[in-house]
């Protein structure tokens, strides 16, 4: 039942989207919006196809600084964490610290990074990092905090050592959480990669939303934002697939209470 | 001292909680003696500090003063030849049942093959032969509190703690599970440290009862069970089992708390 209703879901978005296109280019052609302000779907396609080693080029730009700064954000987050967890210092002063940043619009942020690193990837993987990072720490943190503590005193009935409990019983605990903040961060890389590009470079498929701004090039800008959609959609139900991999009693359980 | 050594001792046990807002005085002069080959159920209402009592026992708390001499020597840390089973069955879901009761010898730094088939053996005995590969997800509860009793017992520990490990489980589960204790104990004659909310279990498992009372916790009667070993469950509707059930009620009705079970 589970499966039919899943893939019922899928089915009926997926519905909604494509009468939404079909409207869309009704709309334009009834309408006669002229092509600079909102091109129809089919001269999206067009210019998709007209061109597509363009597109793969500063797409596959975007996608490896977003990859870069994500997977960097997972590392350094999850050290940062277990530090926070394991020093009272650390939670005083960097956790507040990273908590209180959490709020500030850390997009504001990103021409620094240009003044400090150059335009070349640097700086894009850098904001990418930036801003994927706060929601994996914090929800890393929660994770390895909330481990049952009878859990703990089972562990430590065999004298467990702190190594032993963090890598046997905290982080396979701590992974669900972490997996939530996996998810949200892996958005978030993907906005800063974006933003990056905006501020300075000349590649990715950030810039070439802003170039085809500066020419009116409506549907150049269009093909970027659809690849941009479909790649954050592809990046988010990838981690998910991991999660259901390395996570299957989690899942399951969702699964069964959904 | 005069009297022979026991094989837990514990004078004068003081356990305060401190934190910012209030000290909690946890226990207070508790004095107990638990000899060797005894099966001893702590009865008492919730917060009393029945599991505060089983930590300090076993090492996982410090106590704030007094004593805790296991075989003659102070509890300072966890002992090896200790094994805990706690309320909820704390299976790791991570891994499978097998890996599960293994865990303690694991950390503990044992060589898996020394073991494993101790492991399986345990299993069957408990009727989960067939059931090693699965995960804890998979398991009911009866089963899954069944596994954590296994994982205690491998490493075959003299004492034996138990901190309200049938509390969760139906009524049919938990008579099983009494059951299965019962025979454990008459078999191998652990020593076992029994937590439980339930007066008719506890007099039905035990040689001794021990009562206690909250605010602060504090034991307040210890009586033996004088029931012939090995008891079936119709023992439940004798005379004698109805007065003793009968007399730890009254504890518990005269402090206002009334206990079901
Ligand atoms: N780690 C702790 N920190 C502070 N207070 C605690 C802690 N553990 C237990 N207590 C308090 O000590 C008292 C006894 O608790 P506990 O031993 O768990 O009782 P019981 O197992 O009988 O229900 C309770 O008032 C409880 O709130
Ligand atoms: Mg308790």
């Amino acid at each position: 039942m589970g499966w039919l209703e899943k893939n019922n879901r899928l089915l009926s978005s997926m519905i909604v989207l494509i009468v939404c296109v079909i409207l869309w280019e009704i709309a334009c052609h009834i309408l006669q919006v002229r092509p600079f302000i909102l091109p129809a779907p089919s001269a999206i396609l067009i210019e998709m196809i007209e061109d597509p080693n363009y597109f793969i080029k500063h797409a596959g730009y975007t996608l490896m600084t977003t990859l870069a700064g994500f997977a960097l954000a997972v590392v350094l987050g999850v050290l940062m964490a277990v530090g926070i967890v394991h020093s009272v210092f650390l939670d005083r002063t960097l956790y507040t610290l990273l908590v209180a940043l959490n709020s500030v619009p850390k997009v504001a942020l990103a021409p620094l990074f240009v003044i400090w690193m150059g335009t070349g990837s640097e700086p894009k993987i850098a904001i990418a990092l930036m801003i994927a990072i706060f929601s994996i720490v914090i929800d890393t943190v929660l994770g390895l905090r909330s481990v049952d503590k009878d859990m703990i005193d089972m562990a430590r009935s065999a004298r467990a050592t702190t190594m032993q409990v963090l890598f046997k019983i905290r982080f396979p605990c701590a992974l669900a959480s972490m997996f939530a903040g996996m998810k949200v961060g892996i958005s978030f890389a993907l906005i800063g990669a974006i933003v990056g590009e905006f501020v300075a470079g000349e590649t990715g498929l950030g810039h070439v939303i802003l170039l085809s701004q500066g020419m009116f090039d409506t549907a150049r800008a269009f093909v970027a934002i659809v690849i941009l959609g479909i790649m954050g959609t592809i990046l988010f139900y990838t981690v998910e697939a991991v999660e259901r991999i390395l996570l299957p009693w989690h899942t399951s359980q969702r699964v069964n209470t959904q | 001292m005069t009297q022979p050594r026991s094989y837990v001792h514990v004078r004068n046990l003081d356990k305060v909680y401190r934190s910012k807002q209030a000290d909690i005085e946890a226990l207070k002069s508790i004095h107990l003696d638990i000899q060797e080959h005894e099966f001893i159920s702590v009865l008492g209402p919730s917060g009393c500090g029945k599991s505060t009592l089983l930590k300090c026992l076993a090492g996982l708390e410090p106590i704030t003063s007094g004593e805790v001499i296991l075989n003659g020597a102070p509890v300072k840390s966890p002992p090896d030849n200790m094994g805990i089973v706690f309320q909820r069955d704390i299976l790791l879901d991570w891994r499978n049942i097998l890996n599960n009761v293994l865990f303690i010898t694991e950390i503990r730094g044992a060589k898996r093959t020394d073991y494993e088939d101790k492991a399986r053996t345990l299993l069957k005995r408990f009727g989960l032969e067939g059931f090693e590969h699965k995960h804890p997800w998979e398991l009911s509860g009866g089963m899954r509190q069944r596994v954590s009793i296994c994982r205690a017992l491998l490493d075959n520990p003299e004492l034996l703690l138990l901190d309200e490990p049938f509390g969760a489980l139906d009524a049919m589960t938990r008579d099983d599970l009494n059951l299965e204790l019962a025979r454990l104990w008459q078999e191998t004659k652990k020593t076992v440290l029994f937590i439980t909310h339930s007066i008719a279990e506890a007099v039905f498992l035990s040689t001794k009862v021990v009562v206690m009372s909250s605010n602060p916790g504090k034991i307040d009667e210890i009586l033996d069970i004088e029931l012939p070993h090995p008891r079936a469950l119709n023992v439940r509707e004798t005379p004698e089992f109805g007065e003793y059930v009968q007399h730890l009620r009254g504890h518990f009705t005269t402090l206002g708390v009334l206990q079901e079970g």
